[in-house]
This record gives C-alpha cells, sequence and structure tokens, in this order.
C-alpha cells in the first residue's frame, strides 16, 4: 500500500500533507502500537471495575439497610458491617501436610465462629434463621469487596509498571470475574429475603425425603432421619434449614458409619454441579465419588469412612452455572428434585438389596429449605 | 480514586487527538479525491475515496469505545413464585413471595375447599426472558 500511497502525492502541497500525515501514522502505530493496544485495554478493565465497585457498594449498602430492617439494633450498624467486609481469615501452613484437613476445618470452625458472634451482635433481636441469612449475605457482601479490591489492585499495578501482562491477564479473566461478581451480587439479594438458592437442590431433595419423618441432630447445623426407601433403610442427611447454612455433611456420614459399624451398603450424596455451557440446567447426571463442593473438609472426611469399610460413594449431579447456583431457584432445578429423586430410587433398586442401609446426604446450602 | 480521575483525563485527550487526526485525514483525503476525479483521474480519485472512509471508520471506532462507557447494573427485579399446596385435595395457590416463607413451612392459612392445613410447596423464580442487553 505505501508505493500506491506515495504515488497519490504526486503534487499540490495538499497531497504532500497527506503523504506525510500517512508516514507518520505508520511509524507511530510501529511505535506506540502496543502502547495503544494498553490504553484501550485499560480502559475495558477500568469501566469493568467501576461496575464492580457500583456492585460492591450496593451490596454493602443492601446488607445495612437489611439489618436494620430485620434486626432493628439500637446502634448504627455500619461499623460493625465495614468491619466484617474487610475480614481475613488465613489458610494453614501447606509445608508439612499432614493434618492439613483438621487444622484447616478448625481455622474455618473459628472463623464461622467470630461471624456468627459478630452478626448476633448487629442483630441481637434476630432469630436463629435470621442470624444465619444475614451471616450468607454478610459473606457475599465480603465475597464482592474481595473481588472489587483485587482488581483494582491488579488495575493500579498494570498502570503503574505499564506491564501490558499484567492488564492482558486482567483483562482476558474479567468476563469471568465480572460473571461470578454478578452471581455473587444475586445471591446476596437471595440471602437478604431466606429465598432458595440454586445450590440448595441437593437439601431440597433431602428435605422432600425426610418430610414427615422423625428428624435428629447427628453433626453441628445438620440433621439425619431414618426413611425406609423401597425396603431398604435410608439414613437421610440434609443441614438444617430454613436458615441459611451447609451443616457438616460429611462429619454426619462419618457417624453414621461409626454408629453402623461399617454395615452400610452405599452412599448416595446429592449435590448441584457446575454445567459446561450448552448444557441444559436441571439435567440429572450420576456418578461415583464425594459430590461435596467447598474447601474440602466434609469431602475428605466422607472419603477416609467410605475407605476404611469399602463403601462405594455414588453422585447424582444436578447441573446449573454459577449464575444459578447462587441466585434464587430456577422452576427448571426446582423441578429437578424429583427427577432426582427417581435416579436415587433406581440406583437403590439397582445396587442394594431388600433390608440394605444406606445413607443419602443432600448437599448445598439449605437456605429458604425446611424440612 | 484520584489516581483514576486523572488517567481517565488523560486517555481522553490521546483519543481527542486520535480522533482529530482521523477526522483531518479523511477531509483532505475527500478533498483530494474531488480534484483528482475533476482532472480525469478515476483509479486515482477511488484511492483517496477509499482512505478517506478509512478515516471515518476509525473516527466511528473510536466513538463508538468513548460511547460505551455509560452503563448501568443491569439488576432487573426478578419474580419468585411461593406455590401453597392442601396435601390433601392438592389445591394450589401461587403468590409473590414474601420473607419468612420457605420451602415445607406450614402456613397458617386453611385449604378453601377442604379446611384443611396447607403448606409452601415451593419457591422459584419464573424463568426470566431471553436477550437482556449487557
Ligand atoms: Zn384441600
Amino acid at each position: 500500500m505505501i508505493p500506491m500511497v506515495s504515488q497519490l502525492g504526486g503534487e499540490g502541497p495538499i497531497a504532500w500533507i497527506l503523504q506525510i500525515a500517512w508516514i507518520v501514522m505508520i511509524v507511530a502505530t510501529f511505535i506506540y502500537g502496543q502502547r495503544i493496544q494498553m490504553m484501550l485495554m485499560l480502559r475495558d478493565v477500568e469501566s469493568s471495575l467501576f461496575r464492580l465497585k457500583l456492585m460492591r457498594n450496593k451490596g454493602r449498602k443492601t446488607a445495612i439497610s437489611t439489618i436494620k430492617e430485620v434486626g432493628k439494633p439500637e446502634e448504627d450498624p455500619t461499623d460493625r458491617v465495614d468491619r466484617f467486609l474487610e475480614y481475613i481469615a488465613i489458610g494453614p501452613v501447606a509445608l508439612d501436610p499432614a493434618g492439613i484437613i483438621w487444622r484447616l476445618e478448625h481455622v474455618l470452625d473459628v472463623r464461622e465462629v467470630r461471624f456468627k458472634e459478630s452478626v448476633k451482635a448487629m442483630v441481637p433481636k434476630a432469630d436463629k434463621t435470621q442470624i444465619n441469612n444475614m451471616e450468607n449475605m454478610l459473606e457475599a457482601a465480603l465475597a464482592l469487596n474481595i473481588i472489587y479490591k483485587v482488581i483494582r489492585h491488579f488495575y493500579v499495578l498494570g498502570k503503574k509498571t505499564k506491564s501490558l501482562y499484567i492488564i492482558m491477564q486482567l483483562q482476558m479473566l474479567l468476563p469471568l470475574i465480572m460473571r461470578e461478581a454478578e452471581a455473587f451480587s444475586n445471591a446476596l439479594r437471595a440471602f437478604t429475603q431466606g429465598q432458595p438458592i440454586g445450590d440448595g437442590i441437593g437439601a431440597l431433595v433431602a428435605a422432600k425425603l425426610m418430610r414427615g419423618h422423625r428428624k435428629k441432630k447427628v453433626a453441628k447445623d445438620t440433621l439425619m432421619a431414618k426413611v425406609p426407601i423401597e425396603g431398604r433403610t435410608a439414613y437421610v442427611i440434609k443441614a438444617t434449614g430454613p436458615g441459611g447454612n451447609v451443616g457438616k455433611p460429611g462429619e454426619a456420614i462419618k457417624q453414621i458409619i461409626k454408629e453402623n459399624k461399617g454395615k452400610i451398603t452405599t452412599a448416595i450424596l446429592i449435590d448441584a454441579g457446575l454445567k459446561l455451557e450448552g448444557e441444559k440446567a436441571g439435567e440429572v447426571a450420576e456418578g461415583v465419588g464425594v459430590a461435596i463442593g467447598g474447601p474440602g473438609v466434609e469431602k475428605y472426611k466422607v472419603e477416609e469412612s467410605a475407605l476404611k469399610y469399602k463403601i462405594p460413594v455414588n453422585a447424582v449431579i444436578i447441573k446449573e452455572d454459577i449464575g444459578d447456583a447462587v441466585s434464587v431457584m430456577r422452576k427448571e432445578i426446582f423441578e429437578a428434585a424429583d427427577a432426582a429423586i427417581e435416579r436415587i430410587k433406581r440406583l437403590l433398586l439397582e445396587r442394594t438389596k431388600k433390608g440394605d442401609s444406606v445413607i443419602i446426604a443432600g448437599i448445598g446450602n439449605t437456605i429458604g429449605i425446611g424440612q | 480514586m484520584s489516581e483514576e480521575g486523572s488517567s481517565k483525563g488523560r486517555i481522553s485527550i490521546i483519543l481527542f487527538v486520535i480522533i482529530l487526526v482521523a477526522l483531518g485525514l479523511s477531509l483532505v483525503a475527500f478533498y483530494q479525491a474531488v480534484i483528482v476525479y475533476g482532472s480525469g483521474d478515476p483509479s486515482l480519485g477511488t484511492w483517496f475515496l477509499l482512505i478517506g472512509f478509512m478515516g471515518i471508520a476509525l473516527l466511528t471506532y473510536m466513538l463508538l469505545q468513548t460511547r460505551r462507557r455509560t452503563f448501568k447494573l443491569p439488576i432487573q427485579a426478578q419474580r419468585v413464585a411461593t406455590t401453597i399446596l392442601c396435601q390433601k385435595c392438592g389445591f394450589k395457590n401461587i403468590r409473590d413471595f414474601e420473607r419468612g416463607d420457605y420451602v415445607f413451612k406450614d402456613v397458617t392459612e386453611e385449604c378453601p375447599k377442604c379446611n384443611e392445613k396447607m403448606a409452601i410447596a415451593s419457591i422459584y423464580r419464573e424463568a426470566e426472558k431471553k436477550g437482556k442487553k449487557d
């Protein structure tokens, strides 16, 4: 193109100007191309950062106003909420991994107790369900705050160092991070109202199975009911609803296996699983392995006891995407509970005999789901 | 925050310069095209037209980039429905979610058909319409 362009400047001062302008522009693109690209990326990041900031602020405001509305505290909760949003939990050292699970569990337990205590201090008059819901809501606000601050950190760092690679990584990851932040933003709204979320589908399945049977506490925030299903005795487990919490399903399964001296034919865990793009929300899938998310403490306990007594662990997964998992439960997902129960019954008929004892555990946050 | 503010200004100035240059270039190119067409050299004129249009395209792109910066949070209220069911006759009552509702909660209202106790059978969000702008 350059020879063609130089032909253009045959005569006249305007043609000359045009030609020089072209050469200047081409040289500028050579030299400053990367800078220009970086600037465009930075602008992209900047607008996302602004949105994150809006979400964070809105989350904080919602949290404060909900606490005022539900708890009717005497003092202004703003200070306490702000302190909560900056809360840090430091994980255990991984240099000597032996026993790390128990050390991690301890840190998480302490964190939870601290959270509950500070929520109680914010809403002294609220009942247990409301305290659990408020705690979940504040955790969502905390997550939004941390996402915003981390992205801001890398944005400022990228700008200070003028490093294309820091900015590029940030810009490439942002679509996923934004999805996650929007999910938390939705979750926060569900938590303020105490509405069931997509992640609670496992708990819903267990609730449907144990409805009308006598329940007993087996572990912290976790219930168990002995339910006859298809001639088998099923120990059905779920977190105690309807307040927002996930309970300790691993601990509960461990206890039940111990109480039965390992005489459990099979364990079936029902949980929400992330679907791949293109898969339908509410699809039910089956497999083996321990279907418990989170930091891994509960999963470890199940794996350990299952190995000790050689108990096969089955998984029934209800597929949904990250947005569905933490926002109010969609109709398709709610209706998948019955399909999952059918799957469980078929699994029992295929894999177990009459009179066997089995464990059926519904995993997930039981917010908005009683029993 | 003050840092971000100042950089925003700087980027805008650079953008402004690029837009001005593109505008100038395309104007000159169009002017030249007219002259060359007049002097009877259509192929050269077409080249100038092409250059002019490229300049305009660059300009539009830059302007669109700037326009995209106005945004709002796309959080729309979603309808959450609570279904109250009579276990005996299957009578269903669907209403909007109220704070305090939860699945399997025994509600105080009685079934209008058989005066039996009712309970909440489901709480879910109605499917939202696709094609929301992001
Ligand atoms: Zn009835």
